[in-house]
């Protein structure tokens, strides 16, 4: 009955959902409300990768010359120097191909301590002492860089994800529902905006402004409240409906819902395609989510309610119902709107 | 009003709670005259069934007179006498277009919940957990019926309650799994549990012109009935093997169709038993299948095999290899109830059944919590239970007056 697409992107800009035909985001929103950029550190990006090079070689070398390695640094074990070999390349792989770059960088960290505790031990033994401590020092500096990097990094994921930069993590969702009425009904009734908030559970109020822009009001996590003004971007009846925001809400959001003829005459296909910036970024949505506020689960559960009021012309409930006592769990559950 | 009200496996308590009210435009508010404990309701009442709350009140099977409808009930008005199906059904929605009342898609207001669990949500139904719905039942006094213009079946009134109270449930329920077998002339049938919807399905099967309908039960009582109401060729499973039997009554081919009305709570015994209950009681198992595995293994290549038991979660040693390797066809699905309620109201008014048969016991809504323990237990002989939510009198129990001369109470 319904497909659901969910792609959150990390700091990224458009995601751009390939494979899944006929999708493509609505018309972007506007900039400052959801593009306030963040410059990548292009010195961070060229240390990160030195450092994951370096690893590669390092774990290279002493993977296949253990003995000329040990000689070198003026340690003993060759096994042991493989397995720090192995170690050096599995971290310099991870620095290299993986997205999220700051735990192989930590793990390189770890790595450089049991390194130099060695050299030590080393050092204290006696015997090569000059290449030991020529080799502890090397030791020292590159852990130097490698703790430099990783808390940049780390830094920046933290930057990134607080609420004081909400904005940067854009997600997209995609949600549809099968409706059997025409697409041209089912735009009417869309197209009126005093309908939604009949099916758009959070949505409080809806005021058209003029032909483009309309004023919302809708409940927020926290029994907040959140209001924003929306513009139309594409209005061709009968087959979509685009908006986006257009000052900085909080609710910052573009999206589009189309109105697809349904094949052999099973009525409609309507798509809601969504892209937006929760407050307080990822670590923000998250939050909410555990609030009860699921932007997806609204978005479901609203076109569930929209199919429910052209179909049957109500929204079937039971709230209100008779029942007997209800314990405190079934209080709290019938609250969050988790069971009804 | 008085209900039936859930509060964990096995604690009912039949109490005062409000009555209910109009909360939607097709809504309809019944005073409930009669009403059944099902079957399924048992497993309810043993705590197998997920998304139950305590102060849910149960029951699905009832029937009464219509006191209120909301303003878009246009074939209903105050007094007329309905009788209620279990789904809840909007009929307008893709599935009931097509009769398929029971995945109605728009229903379950707990959708979401089934849908975790089952990829998709079928129709809300009445008092049974909020992953169906979460809607009271009708084990009460007063019940609210919503989407009142497409559920209830309006009965005459020269056919008493009994006669028509199981077109809520059981009787469609045993129906639809005898259709479902694709009868044609010279089958035999067989059917695993002769509860209430077994002995439907024996009956239906007969109708719907089935050679031979074999029975299989361990209660000589459900046997018993199967043999004399519906002309049965009986199988205690205590004292036979089953699947030997089957063999050598159908020449080695195996039944035509078989039908599983047992459900998730079956009992076996020996190492398979014994194994299901282990895995069930360590929630390894959800449901215990050992009658569905029976049918699966004894029926003929090729035939059909017909599910109305209810199963709810997950089951475990399903012999999927005899389904691929013998080309069987399984049939299953919560019932359709709206479909059948005409035809089948046809063949009651007719007098092809009187559904009154597998009625054992009379009980006043308060004496609920009995009703259940005795159906759980078979005690006295129990198939059926009907409700009555207004009598103030102890009701007696009509089969134990003729049988033992004295009044059950």
């Amino acid at each position: 009955m319904a497909t659901d697409l969910t792609q959150q992107g990390l700091g990224q800009s458009w995601p751009q959902p390939g494979g899944y035909g006929r999708i493509e985001p609505g018309a972007p929103p506007a900039r400052h409300a959801l593009r306030r950029g963040f410059a990548p550190f292009e010195t961070a990006d060229s240390l990160e990768r030195g450092l994951g090079w370096f690893s590669i070689g390092l774990g290279a070398a002493a993977v296949a010359m253990p003995r000329l390695v040990c000689w070198l640094s003026g340690t003993r074990s060759p096994t042991l120097m493989r397995l720090v070999g192995a170690r050096e390349l599995t971290a310099g792989a991870g620095i290299l191909t993986q997205r999220d770059r700051a735990p192989w960088l930590w793990s390189r960290v770890v790595g450089d301590t049991f390194d130099l505790a060695a050299l030590s031990l080393a050092l204290a033994r006696g015997g090569r002492r000059r290449r030991a401590s020529v080799a502890l020092a090397a030791v020292a500096g590159v852990t130097a860089l490698d703790v430099l990097a990783a808390l940049r990094l780390t830094g920046d994921r933290a930057v990134r994800s607080a609420p004081a930069v909400a904005g940067q993590t854009d997600i997209y969702l995609e949600r549809s529902v099968a409706v059997g009425k025409s697409p041209e009904e089912c735009y009417r009734f869309w197209r009126s905006f005093e309908n939604l908030p009949r099916f758009m559970e959070t949505v409080e109020s809806v005021r058209q402004l003029d032909e483009r822009r309309s004023h919302w009001v809708a409940r927020g996590p926290l029994a907040t409240r959140l209001e924003w003004t929306s513009e139309i971007t594409a209005d061709r009846p009968g087959e979509e409906l685009a908006w986006r925001t257009l000052e900085d809400s909080g609710a910052a959001n573009a999206g589009s819902v189309r109105f697809e003829q349904g094949p052999a005459g099973r009525g409609t296909i309507v798509r809601v395609s969504l892209h937006y910036s929760p407050l307080g970024g990822a670590l923000g949505a998250g939050l909410v989510k555990l609030l009860g506020h699921d932007p997806q689960a609204s978005i479901r559960e609203d076109l569930r309610r929209f199919k429910q009021v052209m179909e049957t012309g109500e929204i079937p409930t039971t709230r209100g119902q008779s029942a007997g006592r209800r314990s405190f769990l079934g209080r709290v559950t019938r609250q969050w709107g988790l069971t009804s | 009003m008085k209900a039936n009200v859930w509060y964990g496996t096995e604690q009912l308590r039949v109490e005062n709670v409000p009555d209910p009210k109009i909360l939607n435009p097709r809504d309809a508010i019944v005073r409930i005259t009669s009403t059944a404990i099902c079957g399924s309701d048992l497993h309810i009442y043993d705590g197998y069934i997920p998304g139950m709350l305590p102060g849910d009140i149960i029951g699905h099977e009832f029937m009464g007179e219509v006191v209120e409808v909301g303003p878009e009930v246009r074939n209903l008005k105050a007094g007329d006498r309905v009788v209620n199906p279990f789904p809840i059904s909007c009929g307008a929605c893709y599935f009931c277009q097509q009769s398929l009342y029971s995945l109605c898609e728009n229903s379950n207001p707990n959708a979401w919940l089934a849908e975790k669990l089952w990829g998709h949500s079928p129709a809300g139904l009445f008092g049974y957990s909020h992953l169906l719905g979460g809607y009271a039942g009708g084990q009460a006094q007063y019940a609210r019926v919503p989407f009142a213009d497409v559920g209830p079946i309006k009965v005459p009134e020269d056919l008493s309650d009994e006669q028509v109270l199981f077109l809520s449930d059981v009787f469609p329920t045993g129906y639809m799994a005898a259709e479902q077998c694709g009868i044609r002339p010279g089958d035999t049938v067989a059917v695993w549990g002769c509860g209430p919807v077994g002995l439907f399905a024996i009956k239906s099967a007969r109708l719907l012109g089935a050679e031979r309908v074999i029975a299989i039960d361990r209660f000589p009582a459900r046997l018993r009935k199967a043999s004399q109401w519906a002309q049965a060729e009986t199988l205690n499973y205590e004292q036979v093997d089953v699947a030997e039997a089957l063999q050598v009554m159908t020449g080695g081919r195996g039944p035509d169709a078989c039908i599983d009305a047992v459900g998730m709570e079956g009992h076996a015994h020996g190492v398979l038993g014994g194994y299901d209950r282990l895995k069930q009681t360590l929630m390894l198992e959800s449901d215990r299948p050992p009658a569905l595995r029976q049918a699966i293994t004894a029926c003929r290549n090729g035939g059909t095999v017909s599910i109305p038991g209810v199963y709810g979660g997950f089951v475990d040693k399903i012999p999927f290899g005899a389904i691929v390797n013998k080309a069987l066809t399984v049939r299953s699905g919560q019932t359709h109830v709206q479909r059948y309620l005409k035809p089948l109201l046809e063949l009651i008014a007719k007098g092809s059944i009187d559904p009154s048969f597998v009625v054992t016991h009379r009980l006043r809504l308060e004496d609920a919590p009995r009703g259940y323990r005795m159906f759980r237990d078979k005690q006295d002989s129990c198939i059926k239970v009907v409700l009555k939510p207004w009598a103030d009198v102890p009701t007696v129990d009509a089969d134990r007056v003729q049988e033992t001369g004295r009044i059950l109470h």
